[in-house]
């Protein structure tokens, strides 16, 4: 993922503990529509992985993770 | 006069009351400050009684005592809804239609159930976090002797994350005392892909359901119950079926939150240290209604109510607040019928979790019977 994709909604998780951001994203998803991209922003390291585990348990996709200054943003397409 | 309004009774909104009420007692015996708690139920609602009740331990009664009779008399008493937060105009707005000006303003309201957010969830589901949930829970188990019972949270964050845990293993040993859990089925789900949003307490619990022919389902987020078929479908597309489903419902703070634009989902926003209003001057929050990364529990609106206690007090003698909260929580956990864990952490620390005692689970019911002196700021 590049830092040009433009995400269609935007959650910012940042300063959430572990697992605030995961359980942020969830919320959201349910509601959107497929084919809808999210950026997720966490400073949880654990959300670096148990985000892309809940994705591939529920089956929308991991476009990728970017590391920022301070923290991540983690690119979901829904299903 | 300085006017200090707090609003909510519950524990945070009553310690501090206490506490401010002690420090300030020159102050208010003066006629300088007044110190007003404010509430919508005269009555003070002690919740961690209700993990007690669906198991015949404790009643409802056991867990409501009169706001009145645990207050120090300097403290003014209000009993009414708020139904409007102006910060602007630092104003309260009443149900009656009656309006308060205060000088400074603590939000300590709580968190409310909505099991509404959830499809099928009100009728096919019981709980024990609310008065009656717990004695219709408690009506029902009594009933109960065979089949699949399934232990569901469904929403996160929830007040006091150990009485899941904590509810599963009781009716473990509840069941096995009364010869009936050769016949019945015990699932735990949880939404994430471990047991418990803290690690230790997920792996503390892991090995404890292991050893109690517990099931146990992750990455599990409920999205519909059908209470006529008796099955609960998840956002991950799978589905269980049970016989007697008590969920941990959706949680929600305040209306009044959100309305006066304080924070998102009626959580206040608010500096995880001082605990001020992030969106407001001179407007705190306590307890399960401040959205801080730690539990929503019993000790942590305690022991932020101390600290917004210190801070009140050094503004109204016109001194510089230093006291800060650095996310204490404690939490006695039951691992069955009569034996506890403890365990104790701040911000960002993950605890550790003791081998379950006797000693520990006496020390839980004393300190439940000790709370009233909690309350009145006297522990
Ligand atoms: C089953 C269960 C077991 C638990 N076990 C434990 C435990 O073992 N240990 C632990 O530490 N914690 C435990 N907790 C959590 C604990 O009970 C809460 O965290 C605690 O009560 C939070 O205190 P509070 O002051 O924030 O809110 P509350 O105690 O909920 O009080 C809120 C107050 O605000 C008032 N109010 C709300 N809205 C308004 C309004 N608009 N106008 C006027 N008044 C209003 C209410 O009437 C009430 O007086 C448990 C909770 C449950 C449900």
């Amino acid at each position: 993922m590049t830092e040009t994709t433009e995400p269609d909604v935007t959650i910012d998780s940042r300063d959430a503990t572990c697992p605030g951001p995961l359980m942020d994203l969830i919320g959201r998803v349910k509601t959107l529509e497929p084919g809808t991209v999210v950026e997720l922003q966490t400073t949880e390291r654990n959300s670096t992985t148990d985000v892309p585990e809940w994705l591939e348990e529920a089956g929308h996709d991991l476009l990728g993770i970017d590391e920022r200054d301070d923290h991540w943003n983690i690119y979901v397409e829904v299903n | 006069m300085h006017r200090i309004a707090i609003v909510g009774a519950g524990t945070g909104g009553t310690v501090l009351a206490n506490r401010l009420a002690e420090e300030l007692q020159t102050e208010i015996e003066a006629g300088d400050v007044e110190v007003r708690l404010i509430t919508a139920d005269p009555e003070h609602v002690y919740k961690p009684m209700f993990l007690y009740v669906p198991f015949g331990k404790k009643t409802v009664e056991d867990a409501k005592r009169p706001v009145e009779e645990l207050i120090d008399r300097r403290v003014t008493l209000s009993i009414g809804r708020v139904i409007d937060v102006d910060t602007d105009r630092k104003k309260l707005s009443f149900a009656d239609s009656s309006v308060l000006a205060y000088d400074q303003l603590v939000l300590a309201t709580g968190a409310t159930l909505e099991p509404e957010a959830v499809p099928g969830l009100a009728e096919g589901g019981h709980h024990f976090y609310g008065p009656d949930g717990a004695e219709r829970l408690r009506d029902e188990l009594a009933e109960f002797t065979e089949g699949h019972l399934v232990l569901s949270v469904v929403g996160v964050p929830h007040m006091c994350p150990a009485a899941p845990v904590e509810f599963v293993l009781m009716v473990d040993d509840w069941l096995r005392e009364r010869g009936l859990r050769e016949d019945v089925d015990l699932t735990y789900t949880y939404p994430i892909n471990r047991a418990h949003g803290l690690e230790s307490i997920a792996d503390w619990a892991t090995d404890l359901f292991e050893r109690r022919d517990i099931a146990l389902e992750t990455f599990f987020n409920v999205e519909e119950i059908d209470p006529d078929d008796e099955v609960i479908g998840t956002v991950e597309g799978n589905e269980l079926e049970y016989d007697l489903l008590v969920a941990i419902p959706p949680h929600a703070g305040s209306d009044l939150v959100t309305d006066a634009g304080l924070g998102e989902d009626g959580w206040v926003d608010v500096d995880r240290n001082t605990l001020e209003a992030t969106n407001a001057e001179d407007v705190y929050a306590v307890g399960d209604v401040a959205d801080v990364p730690t539990s929503k529990a019993g000790s942590v609106a305690h022991y932020e109510a101390g600290v917004v206690a210190d801070r009140l007090a050094s503004r109204v003698r016109g001194q510089t607040p230093t006291a800060t909260y650095d996310g204490k929580t404690v939490c006695f956990l039951e691992a069955g019928m009569s034996e506890a864990t403890f365990i104790e952490f701040t911000y960002g620390e993950e605890p550790f979790v003791r081998e379950p005692s006797k000693p520990l689970h006496w020390a839980k019911l004393g300190y439940n019977e000790s709370y009233w002196l909690t309350a009145r700021g006297l522990l």
